[in-house]
């Protein structure tokens, strides 16, 4: 059983949309019929690759480089977009973030502010950008982890961001509400990309699947279509949510 | 799948109806269930106008042998389940506390919690067998907060949240999925009755940042999504659905 999101019509913007969730959401949008700008940090190739597919399938995409990790990032990614949309920016989804595995001993301070600027400041600022744009229906998912809700691998630092965004989540939704605006969160658990790397050995596997009441990992598709659902306007009355997609883990 | 099979129970008003109205449009097969035969032909009726194929089978999910019998129908009509609404509930009567009787508790959790159970016990019989399904439970924002003058209610939901927790964890081995869609205050009957005036329900609204209440449509939509291939990972959840109402 499928259900079919129709985004006809409206336009998209994805962050670190050239890999893993983020292509999978972009081409996920495209297919549903949106206007899809991918935006990359340094994956050109890859993004092209996304932008392709979609105008492959009879789509519309373009691609951005920006460096989020720069303080005033998001403010030109915000520019870059606003040129190619114009007045209207129907879908934002906050994908792009980095991690890194340490210890608290291990912790260094320049890892830990790097991490809170792609994943904290990066989409704060990306949104207070675009609301301008953002008008009535518009949906915005900011991505979560399951990290920010169970103590999972050697990811304080990084764990520490999700519990931002899904602070953020509550706040957005409620002072947005009243512009129509709706802003909610996906939370994977381990899902098998390149950030995810160690899902690829037995002993990653094994402690994935060790967590999941589903045992099997998750395709980057599968949370995609959560992402797309709560971007449509079938999710209409949902905002502030975090919707966790990681197949039943620490239940 | 195309034309999936699909039980209602509590479908004859509110969110139930609205939910098999959605999955009607969407070609499914549906069984919906109610106590109130009259009703129940009059909404067979209009989702085969829809062109959906639909059968009523009256069933009070308080009781084991009638749920069984419901799903053992259901099943002899389609030959499978692939998901189960669990709408069936009831507000009971709300009021302080210090006002409860045994009999207030019970007519209250015989519906949600019992009733709960007793569907979960047959779904899952058919479809931990069959290897794949999804459910859903109908839970509420109270079934994670508290809720003066409504805590009976309140109570029967947060234990919907644990049954959809736990369920979720013995059925994921068979590849069946369990989880719940908790709604914000939404336009049904069962409202009407809780904020007994026009001025109470219009009250209500302030706290909801979307600015209004709830259609059944809106909660009909989750639950199609949950249903739905498109949800194939998430399982134990408890989905808010509320306009932003527990963001504060």
């Amino acid at each position: 059983m499928t259900t079919q999101s129709n985004l006809q019509g409206k336009t998209a913007l994805v962050t670190g949309g050239s890999r893993g969730i983020g292509r999978a959401t972009a081409l996920a949008l495209g297919q549903a019929g949106a206007q899809v700008i991918v935006h990359y940090g340094s994956a050109e190739k890859e993004a092209a690759a996304v932008v392709a597919e979609i105008r492959n399938a009879g789509g519309k995409a373009e691609k951005i480089a920006a460096d989020l990790r720069t303080a005033d990032g998001p403010h030109l990614l915000a520019e870059r977009v606003r040129a190619i949309i114009g007045d209207r920016l129907d879908i934002l989804v906050a994908n792009a973030g980095i991690s890194k595995a340490a210890s608290i001993a291990e912790t260094k301070v320049e890892d830990f502010d790097a991490l809170f600027a792609v994943n904290v400041r990066a989409p704060y600022f990306l949104v207070q950008q675009l609301l301008p744009v953002m008008c009535k229906g518009s949906s915005v998912i900011l991505l979560s982890s399951l990290a920010a809700h169970a103590a999972v691998g050697n990811l304080s630092a990084y764990s520490a961001t999700k519990g931002a965004i899904d602070t953020l989540v509550k706040h957005f939704a409620s002072a947005l509400g009243e512009r129509g605006i709706r802003v909610n969160a996906v939370a994977p658990g381990v899902v098998p990309t390149e950030m995810s790397i160690f899902t690829k050995t037995d002993a990653g596997r094994d402690y994935t699947l060790g967590m999941q009441a589903l045992k099997r990992l998750a395709a980057p598709e599968e949370i995609a279509a959560a992402i797309t659902f709560l971007a449509s306007d079938q999710a209409r009355w949902i905002t502030g949510d975090t919707l966790r997609v990681d197949g039943g883990s620490k239940l | 799948m195309s034309n999936p099979v699909i039980l209602i129970t509590g479908a004859l008003t509110g969110i139930g109806r609205a939910t098999a109205l959605g999955f009607a449009k969407i070609g499914a097969r549906l069984v919906v269930s109610g106590r109130r035969p009259a009703e129940g032909k009059a909404l067979e009726v209009e989702l085969q106008r829809l062109g959906a194929e639909a059968v009523f089978v009256q069933a009070d999910v308080r009781h084991d042998e009638e749920v069984r019998r419901l799903i053992d129908q259901t099943v002899a009509r389609f030959g499978r389940l692939d998901a189960a609404v669990n709408v069936a509930g009831t507000e009971g009567q709300p009021g302080l506390i210090v006002n409860q009787t045994a009999e207030s508790y019970a007519a209250t959790f015989d519906t949600n919690v019992l009733g709960t159970l007793l569907s979960l016990k047959h779904e899952l019989r058919v479809m931990t067998a069959q290897k794949s399904g999804s459910i859903i439970n109908i839970s509420s924002t109270y079934g994670h907060e508290g809720a003066a003058y409504a805590s009976v209610y309140s109570a029967s939901k947060h234990a919907v949240e644990g049954f959809t927790k736990s369920a979720a964890l013995e059925a994921a081995s068979s590849g069946v999925r369990v989880n719940a869609v908790a709604p914000g205050p939404t336009d049904t009957g069962m409202l009407d009755r809780f904020t007994g005036t026009p001025e109470n329900k219009a009250a209500l609204v302030s706290g909801v940042p979307l600015g209004r209440v709830g259609k059944p449509a809106d909660i009909a939509q989750m639950i199609e999504f949950l249903a739905s291939d498109a949800a194939s990972f998430v399982t134990g959840q408890i989905v808010s659905v509320d306009g932003g109402k527990s963001a504060g």
